[in-house]
């Protein structure tokens, strides 16, 4: 049993980390936010560096490593709050490699992984997918509704802009009725995926907690740092509990989706409930922790409130994975009666 | 990252399976703490003779040298399978480590083995009425008579002292030292007159634990351990093992007692229950969560030497669960888990400990803070 990544992995770790620290400040967040647009020299420079296609098979020009690494890089970018399409250009990418047919792969994958084109990953009600996560600029949009997923292009769907509370990302409003389906295991791409945004929340929610930390050290009221209150401090203790918490679970997944692929679906259950809870709960926390200038915009906790937010609910939030969950084991309990 | 277990991991897994499959327990005696106390002494006996009484024990010591992996398979395996914990529960994981750490040849070659066999029993004799939380506030004294030590004060919540032979007492041999100072640590012989022990009856109703009264008890000198004054460093080292080991035996009691409840759930078609089906996918996620969180700790140890943010927080997660549990219990039982003498009854009882025993929830939120996020020290 080893929990931790080989050297290879905190080499990547290390490497996004430290690359995002000085290409991704809050001062470049804001800003992106600000002009409603991505830091293109961020994406070129991401692309180069082949992130989109990190999970992408050599075949079709991705570097033809798992999910564990690109969920490392996701870790990354969360923590950065980087304003970039990199989580919907690697879905689309996962979903179109798990589910796509041979010939879907050939056309779509190669330019996602390269970064010449982004992609969408979002799901629908009647054929209208809402927040989709640059749904507006994507040249392939993979919408899934009731456990079929149908690959789009602009073409085929109307598209309008909507701005949603988290400003760093741009997402749309995506209708179609056509499309040409996946044909292959959509269930597994969206456990995948599920894992994916999982990590993004883990990288969330511990720059939350970095900053609380950081605050409650440094933030003086009756002449003591407000982290020796046993009331902030036990909070900040609970947030470390919620963020280990939901990083093993997602290390978990990942680790299934490219080792133990029958595990899969429980595991990206317990990922994505657990990391959706601690992604709402510890930004809350961290806002909390921050008091008055946490509710202030110029803080920029509520950069990672508003994408938590956003990730928890996107591919089912806490509940509906817990009832997921739920209806595995009771099927459990009816086999082992039977 | 590999997350199955080795070869030589399943190995001995698979050895450990076989001989618990073949060698059961038997029935657990219900209602009667002496028969119950019996019959895990007579378990322990059997895992000695196994060769499996001290699997994280090094093997100079009677122990078969599992690695922090293995041990946490052992504990898993040992609640998987039904059994209860050996009778020196406190003895193996708290007295022997500590005696091995700290101990003089002549100390180790006089305790460790009786502790495996479960031939001497062994208490904690640390907390006080007065000393709780605050540990090194405690107040019994101990005072130099020639070639002993008499002490006298008042313990409370030592499990099993009633069955013990030896006690691992903390007290205060320096009055006028500072208050973590003062204190040394000693091997008591609960065999004699000065030592009084007194069951004290918990919410449950049962007696696990007792209130130890002294008054002039007799220690030889020779059984101070770590040397006089140095009694918080030597406790530190029984406390750091206190939070090891038996996570993974609880973890997987927590298991059972979730399927347990699903049974209960399924057997009433509550499972489709919306709300009943959240509560129990949560305690499935947290149940899983510690579990996962469990082996990562483990991997840091074994990695790097030191324990990472884990450890301290699978007590936290465990307790907080637990509770969550049979409260869960209660709304899908119904009235029999409020029905005094049944098995739901009890665990809804008993949970209401683990967030006090081993370590309050209020105190491991203070180590965190000060010691895994570095906060200032709490007011």
């Amino acid at each position: 049993m080893n929990f931790d990544f080989d050297d290879d992995q905190r080499e990547i770790k290390r490497t996004a980390h430290d690359l995002l620290a000085s290409r991704s400040s809050w001062e470049r967040v804001r800003e992106a936010a600000a002009s409603g647009s991505y830091d293109a020299a961020l994406w070129t420079e991401l692309s180069e560096l082949g992130w989109p296609g990190i999970a992408v098979a050599h075949e079709h020009g991705g570097q033809g490593l798992g999910l564990v690494e690109l969920c490392v890089l996701l870790e990354e970018t969360g923590y950065a709050g980087a304003a970039t399409p990199l989580l919907s250009t690697a879905l689309a990418a996962v979903a179109i490699q798990e589910a796509g047919s041979p010939e879907q792969q050939a056309q779509w994958l190669p330019r996602l992984a390269s970064g010449e084109i982004i992609g969408a990953l979002g799901t629908a009600v009647d054929g209208v997918g809402e927040l989709v996560a640059d749904g507006g600029d994507a040249a392939v949009i993979v919408l899934v509704e009731d456990g079929a997923a149908r690959l789009l292009t602009p073409q085929d769907a109307e598209i309008e802009p909507v701005a949603a509370i988290d400003a760093t990302r741009r997402f749309a409003r995506v209708s179609a009725q056509g499309g040409e389906p996946l044909p292959g295991d959509v269930d597994a791409a969206l456990d995948k995926a599920a894992v994916a945004v999982s990590a993004e929340l883990v990288g969330i929610c511990q720059r939350a907690l970095d900053m609380s930390v950081a605050y409650a050290k440094d933030r003086k009221q009756f002449d003591t740092p407000i982290g020796a209150f046993q009331a902030v401090a036990h909070k900040c203790a609970q947030m470390l509990k919620q963020t280990e918490g939901a990083r093993a679970a997602t290390y978990h997944g990942a680790w299934a989706a490219d080792a133990s692929p029958e595990l899969l679906a429980e595991a990206a259950s317990i990922a994505k409930a657990a990391a959706s809870e601690a992604g709402r709960e510890v930004t809350s926390s961290a806002i909390q922790v921050h008091g008055g200038i946490g509710f202030t915009w110029e803080a920029d906790v509520h950069w990672l409130f508003k994408r938590a937010q956003i990730d928890a609910a996107f591919l089912g939030g806490a509940g509906t994975h817990r009832r997921r969950l739920a209806a595995l084991l009771a099927g459990r309990a009816v086999a082992s009666r039977s | 990252m590999d997350l199955t277990f080795s070869p030589s991991e399943s190995a001995f897994r698979d050895e450990l399976r076989d001989w618990l499959a073949s060698n059961s327990p038997g029935d657990e005696p219900h209602g009667d703490e002496d028969a119950h106390y019996a019959y895990r002494r007579d378990w322990q006996r059997r895992l000695a003779d196994g060769g499996w009484a001290g699997v994280h024990w090094p093997v100079e010591y009677g122990g078969r040298g599992a690695t922090l992996t293995e041990s946490a398979i052992f504990f898993e395996e040992l609640g998987r399978s039904g059994a209860p914990l050996p009778a020196n529960v406190l003895g193996l994981l708290l007295a022997g480590p500590t005696i091995m750490f700290w101990g003089t040849d002549e100390q180790k070659e006089r305790y460790l083995h009786p502790i495996l066999t479960a031939e001497e029993i062994w208490c904690q004799g640390f907390s006080e009425p007065e000393a709780g939380s605050d540990l090194a506030a405690l107040k019994t004294r101990a005072v130099r008579d020639g070639d002993d030590w008499l002490v006298t004060g008042q313990k409370v919540w030592t499990s099993g002292a009633q069955y013990s032979k030896w006690c691992m007492l903390v007290a205060r041999t320096d009055q006028d030292a500072p208050k973590h100072k003062g204190l040394s640590y000693f091997l008591m012989d609960m065999e004699q007159d000065a030592v009084e022990v007194l069951p004290l009856t918990q919410i449950t109703g049962e007696a696990e634990f007792n209130e130890l009264f002294l008054q002039d008890a007799r220690i030889p000198h020779e059984n101070l351990l770590g040397g006089e004054g140095n009694g918080w460093k030597v406790a530190l080292t029984t406390l750091m093992n206190e939070r090891s080991g038996l996570g993974f035996f609880l973890q997987i009691r927590l298991r059972q007692l979730l399927d347990k409840l699903i049974d209960e759930a399924a057997a009433r078609d509550l499972l489709s229950d919306s709300a009943v089906a959240d509560r129990i996918g949560d305690l499935h996620v947290k149940t899983e969560v510690l579990r996962l969180n469990g082996y990562r700790g483990l991997t840091a140890i074994e990695k790097y030497g030191q324990p990472g943010p884990e450890g301290s927080l699978s007590k936290l997660m465990w307790s907080q669960t637990n509770q969550e549990l049979v409260q869960l219990a209660v709304d899908i039982v119904g009235p029999e888990a409020l029905t005094a003498g049944t098995p739901w009854a009890y665990e809804l009882l008993r949970a209401r400990g683990n967030s006090i025993e081993g370590g309050t929830t209020e105190i491991l939120q203070n180590i965190i803070a000060e010691r895994v996020l570095g906060l200032p020290k709490n007011r």
